[in-house]
């Protein structure tokens, strides 16, 4: 039974619900519009919330003077690498985990998860000096593995997660008729996997393309991606909050649509299945 | 069921993740040791080549001793401890709000959702200039509209700047767990509870608070973990200045600014014992989870 509500009550909820919605969101809007906007206007008193001369000059400035694309382009290399890897490498843990569990299964995903927590800080300098012993530093290469271990453990809590809601008597079932593990692996279990996969890629590809100490640290000119081409903005020369605007939106405006569908996905992810 | 055959399959299919992860816990980790035992200043010609000397635990001392070290706790703490109060308590009533039935929730839980999905430096970077210059920043526009002198919002309020940012950042991801778990919650609970006549408070502290508190502690944990090690957002915006020194921060100036390897390393030590106090907490949690 649905709980009956008055209508006056849901159009009170929906006035406090959409100012505090809108309010949460007004840094990312502001961000969107000033990117418009000439400096002049962009630092106007008081703002200006519409009425102005939208211009695109901003992102053209933004792409000659600092050469977005390839830090955009090193972002979609790095997030995609480390993603793509992060999956070859977790959907074969995760699967035999989760249909050939042993007593010690959940000692290595607790086991696992606690690698996730072993703070940065605490091991830059090897990492550092190792980067520089291989020659790694500043490399697409680099970073890219440095990014799937981070992010590893919950690329294989997520698929585990995922590949344990799959039945395992369709399994018996077509073990029943004769299939072979391959067979079963490809015909049985992929299609049925397939979206707790995508799933995973997906909130897997977002959190590498935010994250921002390894990426801030291990990188130069070469191989940097949007996060530290942003970080290079805040020690400014004259007038720029259009340019930052500019700048801003397009390393976040990907992201957000990507994160948008991956809602449901973020809480299991991150909360190592504790919380669906 | 497993035959012996899967068995050995399955073990061979778990060892590339395995064996990764072992490495990048054991390798680092073992020289972040080796290191905080050792004097390593590499400025002033300390070299792994010619060798380290051993000097016990004179940087774990010293780094506790040292004048930034309690102030940055503090700061950690209160940083820590202002963004988990605020995105709790905001978080369960923005939860208990989405889950009211009006018009446009899908748009409106995009809209608060949204700020997760910005990457640190940018967020970082649009509060500090666009909102918190105290000249050409929104706030500062706000403050003299009402009459009030603008105030220097990184210098004269820092602490409270960064709590600010950094809560903005993760109210969605509490918002979103608690959501989740209230979603679950029985409604007919709730209804007969109604019908006892139990008023909206007596509802909220018996029954939702109650079914939300599994869901707190983990946002509690998770948080916890993260926020010990924000950085970019402090990077870019006080670079650890006017009270801002966070412990990751400080170990990070330690060993990238003084070029104070022995030292940072030991603190890096600490860094890591704290995280794991946590970390057993959380996982504690978690584990009962794996068995149902």
């Amino acid at each position: 039974m649905a709980r009956a509500v008055t209508t006056r009550r849901k159009i009170l909820t929906t006035a406090v619900a959409w100012t505090i919605g809108l309010l949460i969101f007004f840094p990312i809007y502001w961000t969107i519009l000033t990117s418009f906007k000439s400096e002049a206007q962009a630092i106007n008193d008081p703002p200006l919330f519409f009425f102005f001369d939208w211009t695109l000059e901003n992102y053209s400035v933004v792409q000659d003077r600092s050469d977005y694309m390839r830090f955009l382009w090193n972002s979609v290399i790095l997030a995609g690498g480390s993603t793509i890897i992060g999956v070859l490498v977790g959907v074969p843990a995760a699967w035999s985990m989760a249909f050939v569990p042993s007593k010690r299964t959940k000692d290595i995903l607790l086991w696992m998860l606690s690698t996730k927590m072993l703070p940065a800080v605490g091991v830059l300098y090897p990492i550092s000096l190792l980067f520089v012993q291989f020659g790694l530093l500043d490399t697409r290469i680099g970073l890219i593995m440095v990014l799937m271990l981070i992010n590893l453990p919950i690329i294989v809590w997520m698929l585990y997660t995922y590949f344990k809601e799959i039945p395992v008597d369709i399994l018996e079932a077509a073990r029943m008729d004769g299939a072979s593990l391959r067979q079963e692996i490809l015909f049985v279990l992929t299609p049925m996997a397939v979206p707790g996969i995508a799933s995973t890629m997906l909130l897997n590809f977002i959190l590498a393309w935010n994250e921002a100490f390894w990426t801030l640290n291990l990188t130069a000119a070469n191989a940097g991606p949007l996060t530290a081409f942003i970080a290079s903005y805040s020690s400014p020369e004259g007038l720029f909050f259009a340019k930052l605007s500019a700048a801003s939106t397009m390393a976040i405006a990907p992201i957000l649509i990507l994160g948008w569908f991956s809602q449901k996905q973020l809480v299991r992810g991150l909360t190592f299945g504790a919380v669906k | 069921m497993a035959t012996q055959h899967s068995r050995s399959a399955a073990r061979l299919m778990m060892a590339p993740a395995v064996i990764l992860l072992l490495g990048w816990m054991l390798v680092p980790l073992t020289m972040t040791l080796f290191f905080s035992f050792k004097k390593y200043l590499p400025m002033r010609g300390d070299s792994l080549e010619r060798g380290l000397d051993w000097v016990g635990f004179a940087n774990y001392t010293r780094f506790i001793g040292s004048s930034s070290f309690w102030p940055s706790v503090q700061s950690t703490l209160i940083i820590v401890g202002g963004v988990l109060v605020i995105t709790v308590i905001l978080g369960v009533l923005l939860a208990i709000l989405l889950d009211q039935p009006f018009w446009g929730q899908g748009v409106v839980r995009i809209l608060v959702i949204a700020p997760f999905f910005v990457m640190p430096t940018v967020s970082a970077l649009v509060w500090k200039n666009m909102f918190m210059d105290p000249v050409n920043g929104i706030l500062a526009h706000l403050w003299r509209f009402f009459g009030a002198e603008p105030v220097s919002w990184l210098s004269d309020a820092s602490v409270q700047s960064i709590i600010l940012i950094v809560s903005w950042q993760w109210l969605p991801f509490a918002t979103l767990i608690l959501l989740t778990a209230i979603q679950s919650l029985d409604s007919e609970q709730l209804e007969a509870a109604e019908m006892d006549g139990a008023n909206p408070l007596a509802r909220f502290f018996f029954i939702v608070l109650p079914h939300l508190s599994r869901a707190i502690t983990i946002v509690i944990l998770i948080q916890t973990i993260f926020l010990l090690s924000i950085f970019a957002e402090i990077f870019v915006t006080t670079g650890g200045s006017f009270g801002t020194r966070t412990l990751t921060y400080l170990i990070f100036q330690r060993v990238v600014d003084s070029q104070n390897i022995g030292l940072g390393s030991a603190g890096g030590v600490y860094a890591i014992i704290l995280a794991n106090i946590i970390a057993i907490f959380l996982m504690r949690i978690v584990g009962k989870n794996l068995d149902a």
